[in-house]
């Protein structure tokens, strides 16, 4: 089954996401903690696509899709914005942040440590950046 | 939502955080440590107790004054970390770079040593 929702370019609408994404990991009774850190990833790459992908522009939107089968959770975000391919971004070390004392750069090494596939791809206007934690 | 509050307690610098940090109101955590800078403090301790959420944007601004406050000899404690937001440090392997304390005696045992 499949759930989904649409957001605007927002920093706003952030809130609003991770409130969806945790009543959808809490229906399918995914553990505390474990949904703590799936809606953390989807937090990270919806926070990268309005603000980098899109430029906060809240016209711009972002629709995002989850699905539940038994042994995986997909999480499907389509954009319209400036593509970014996750796997082809090597995130910046830990010491290589402290010592530029820049903010960035932790988001996306999160989302590739929490989770288990990323896929990115193109199809007509939009970008589809696809998220798969194996659960079970 | 995130709410911020200073306070001053003998000689430490305390910024109580409460509610989430994201990429929206991460800013009112770094304006927290300005703050501190201006006012020249050396020891700063960050309560986490009522801290439900912290993505990225938040724990960058953690990372990003690691390197001043070692070259002005500033101490930096953080304590009350709930299990759900310890979590996202370990994954992250912010203990190994910034002093975490169990509570509020243990960071200010950490900030006198």
């Amino acid at each position: 089954m499949s759930k989904n929702i649409v957001i605007a370019c927002s920093k706003d609408e952030l809130t609003r996401i991770r409130q969806f994404v945790a009543d959808q990991l809490d229906l399918h009774k995914i553990p505390d903690l474990q949904a703590h850190k799936l809606v953390l990833a989807v937090d990270e790459v919806c926070a990268n696509l309005i603000i980098h992908a899109n430029n906060c522009d809240p016209i711009n939107k972002i629709e995002l899709d989850l699905q539940f089968t038994p042994k995986q959770i997909i999480f499907t975000f389509r954009d319209k914005g400036v593509g970014f391919d996750i796997n082809q971004y090597d995130s910046p070390s830990m010491d290589e942040l402290v010592s530029s004392r820049r903010q960035g750069g932790l988001g996306l090494l999160l989302v590739k440590r929490i989770m288990d596939k990323i896929e990115f791809s193109t199809e007509k206007n939009y970008n589809i950046c696809r998220l798969v934690k194996t659960i079970g | 939502m995130v709410n911020i509050e200073i306070e001053k307690k003998e000689d430490i610098h305390f910024i109580r955080v409460t509610g989430d940090i994201d990429a929206g109101s991460s800013i009112h955590l770094d304006n927290a440590f300005k703050e501190g800078l201006e006012t020249g403090e050396s020891k700063i301790a960050v309560d986490l107790e009522g801290l439900v959420y912290i993505s990225s944007a938040g724990l960058g601004v953690f990372v990003s004054y690691l390197d001043e406050f070692e070259l002005k000899k500033i101490k930096l404690v953080l304590f009350g970390i709930q299990e759900a937001v310890r979590q996202v440090f370990d994954i992250l392997g912010l203990e190994k770079l910034i002093d975490i304390a169990e509570n509020e005696e243990g960071a200010i045992a950490k900030l006198n040593e």
